[in-house]
């Protein structure tokens, strides 16, 4: 057992460091002076030296670097601590680029791969519908292939940036007869199209973060089609051999407890700070145990992925468990900030009301990206082998 | 970074699993348990000959040299086991000669503690919950005024009758030798819920003892390195009940069904998991840190202790339940792992003790 890096990873941390301090904040530039533009030249920068989508193709915009968790988790380090601009992060990058490359046509990937990872175009999710949740494969929204041209007609919902976005990637009924999974395909849209309507959905926290897609005779060719007819819900499917973060849960976990723990020796309880009291000091320690268990549980599994061995289940929990967590930290944040829950939070901003904000986006991360009873199902099926629900049509 | 088990220490306990199966699987720890006294001196002996009485003990002594996360691997065995063996004493015990004996001292007892002929306990917790040093009240007086030796009570103490030598906590946080065969020690055996482990009350009246260092702390350590292992055992007990529910789950019938289909109890398996299977990597963490003496050792200790053992309570009685109204029944063995769960839970402090330990230490 070792937690650390030893020397040659040590070595190279030096390499990333030395990147950092020429070219991050850039020469001469600081605060507002860092403009998009700065930012992009810094960017290319980075990938020019190995450190940003190292697994993508050179070809492609990338660094076409050999994966290597330890070192894509020095980077993190080294780049987080500097404060520097990392990868575009979203589903732009984390869910189509990875697709494409995986299974995308040749033109497709120098189409669209180079221009997403530089922030050039940005994509929606086109997979959720009214009438298909958790139960995704069910997807109605169809798509007919009519004079060269897919014809798509239905509804997509809960999609992120969707008025933003140039493109969109959605899983579409194409083959009606065949069965759930083998009927659908894996296409891409353009958005700015009259068929396509985006309507904003007001979340439980006043903001519109997501939409309603309409697509009504909306038209693609039928070579934006990314994997064979009736493979999209594989090709949806795909992991690719990336450097997946394996301790970004505990990193989030511990920002949060670090942010909770601010509020408790800001806020009076009782008769003192809160931190001094000791109802609040015990949820505090419960929760520091959750935080060091996502961390020991987070190093173990980029341990085990760097040697190119499998950390069993507990893979099958990161969601659940930092969702859980999120959840536990803001019922201990409301008994703390108590009245000012009574308060807006979008009004007045800086007060301690904003906890309230997180403490309802927490049940949003028990629901998307598959709610946590279906993360339940996952961990007692796949995990623990327990037999599959003898209801429904899977 | 490789935080992971080494390939020595995955066969470690394989090696171990492997004995428990031979020597004292379920069926024989219940006979034991069903005894006035669960030790059994014919077990132990073969814990010896398979080296765990030396595991920690160093190199030049006879032993393994060792460290904790190696020992806690196989405590987490042990618990996974429900097995009555005086491994967590005796090794607490080298570890405090270790820390804090002399050369001495060490020549005496070391070689005999890694060979067998010597059982070593450790007795710290004093009435009314004493667990630390600080409310320790047992005296050593080094001879003056003719009340030479120790004198005080310990309670409880576990796998303490019949050992060889016993190390006793003293007032202000010390440590003291004292030889299990002291006419000064008398053992009186306490009833205790958890059948699978002897315990006693110790009344000291004047044992010769020989003092241990008492530099930096020595018994803060040795208490650290307890509360490692009694997390240890706690996450191979809730393992062993995971494993016990999740397999009636697929053999148990209802409504013509395994009764493990059921969405209900699927989620309640899977609740547990989640509760159990992460938590191993913090008493790995923990016993690192203690064997590197790292600079949150301690605070990790309590962390896994009170996280660990907190955990074990829950999934214990959850595994009750999923097994129905058999799991209630004395002849069904998630009984015993339910006690051991509430021994684990509360010997060395429950788990707000532990939670007001981290709390200071973090300086919040």
């Amino acid at each position: 057992m070792e937690l650390g890096y030893g020397e040659e990873f040590e070595l190279y941390r030096e390499g990333v460091r030395e990147f950092l301090s020429k070219n991050w904040p850039p020469p001469g530039k600081s605060g507002e002076g860092i403009d998009d533009q700065a930012i992009r030249a810094f960017r290319r920068n980075a990938v020019e030296a190995g450190y940003l989508y190292r697994a993508i193709p050179r070809r492609y915009g990338g660094a076409g670097r050999e994966p290597d968790l330890l070192e894509a988790q020095i980077i993190r380090e080294e780049f987080r601590r500097a404060r520097a601009p990392m990868e575009i992060g979203g589903i732009s990058t984390q869910m189509l680029v990875p697709t494409l490359l995986e299974c995308g046509e040749e033109w497709q990937k120098e189409r669209f791969v180079r221009r997403t990872i530089e922030g050039e175009i940005i994509w929606c999710q086109g997979y959720s519908e009214p009438g298909s949740g958790s139960d995704l494969a069910s997807v109605r929204t169809r798509g007919e292939l009519v004079d060269g041209e897919w014809i798509v007609n239905g509804q997509k919902i809960w999609t992120t940036q969707a008025a933003e976005a140039d493109y969109m990637f959605a899983l579409v009924r194409t083959e009606p007869d065949a069965p759930k999974r083998e009927g659908i395909s894996y296409l891409l849209l353009d958005m700015k199209q009259p068929g396509i309507e985006v309507r904003p959905l007001r979340q439980i926290t006043g903001g519109t973060e997501f939409n309603e897609v309409f697509l009504d005779d909306a038209r693609t060719p039928a070579d934006w089609i990314v994997g064979q007819r009736g493979q999209g819900w594989q090709v949806s499917r795909t992991t690719l051999k990336h450097e997946r973060n394996m301790v970004g849960n505990a990193e989030s976990a511990e920002k949060l407890f670090r942010q909770l723990v601010r509020l408790a020796r800001s806020v009076d309880l009782e008769e003192g700070p809160a931190i001094d009291h000791p109802e609040i000091r015990v949820e505090l320690a419960r929760l520091w145990n959750e935080v060091l268990i996502q961390r020991c549980s987070g190093y173990y599994q980029l341990s085990r992925s760097a040697k190119g061995k499998s950390a069993g289940n507990l893979t099958l929990m990161n969601k659940l468990a930092f969702s859980d967590f999120a959840q536990r930290v803001s019922d201990v944040a409301l008994r703390i900030i108590r009245g000012d829950g009574l308060l807006e939070p979008g009004r007045r901003r800086g007060g301690n009301e904003k906890w309230l904000n997180q403490w309802m986006g927490s049940l949003g991360l028990s629901i998307a990206g598959g709610t946590s009873n279906i993360q339940r199902n996952i961990i007692a099926e796949r995990g623990l082998g327990l037999p599959r629900d003898v209801v429904g049509d899977r | 970074m490789d935080f992971d088990l080494s390939n020595e220490q995955e066969i470690l306990q394989e090696t171990v699993d492997k004995f428990i199966g031979n020597v004292c699987p379920i069926t024989r720890v219940r006979e034991l348990s069903e005894r006035d006294d669960p030790y059994d001196e014919e077990l132990w002996d073969r814990c010896v000959d398979l080296g765990l009485g030396g595991l920690l003990v160093p190199e030049e002594y006879g032993g393994a040299g060792l460290g904790l996360l190696d020992a806690a691997l196989v405590v987490e065995s042990l618990g996974r086991g429900a097995v009555p063996s005086p491994f967590i004493e005796h090794t607490v015990a080298v570890l405090a000669l270790r820390l804090g004996g002399s050369r001495e001292q060490k020549r005496k007892w070391l070689p005999g503690m890694a060979q067998g002929d010597v059982r070593g306990c450790v007795a710290l917790g004093e009435q009314e919950n004493a667990w630390f040093g600080d409310r320790w009240t047992t005296r050593f007086d080094s001879g003056a005024g003719g009340r030479e030796g120790v004198r005080g009570t310990k309670a409880p103490v576990s796998f303490g009758a019949g050992s060889d030598l016993v190390v006793v906590g003293t007032a202000g946080g010390g440590l003291v030798l004292v030889e299990g065969a002291d006419p000064g020690l008398r053992f009186e055996r306490i009833d205790g819920i958890d059948r699978t482990r002897r315990l006693d009350r110790l009344e000291i009246e004047g044992a010769s003892g020989s003092v241990l260092s008492a530099r930096d702390g020595i018994a803060s350590r040795v208490v650290d390195a307890w509360l490692v292992l009694l997390a240890a055992d706690a996450f191979g007990g809730a393992v062993a009940c995971l494993a016990r529910s999740v397999a009636y789950a697929k053999e148990r019938e209802q409504f013509g069904v395994k009764i493990g289909s059921f969405q209900a109890l699927k989620h309640q398996l899977a609740n547990m998991a989640l509760e159990v299977e992460p938590a191993r990597t913090l008493y790995w963490y923990a016993a690192h840190a203690f064997d590197r003496e790292l600079a949150d050792a301690s605070c990790a200790a309590a962390a896994a202790k009170s996280a660990i053992c907190d955990r074990y309570l829950r999934i214990a009685r959850s595994a009750v339940e999923v097994h129905g109204g058999i799991g209630y029944t004395w002849e069904c063995d998630i009984q015993l792992f339910l006690k051991r769960a509430l021994f684990d839970g509360l010997y060395l402090g429950d788990s707000r003790v532990h939670y007001r330990r981290i709390a200071e230490s973090s300086g919040w």
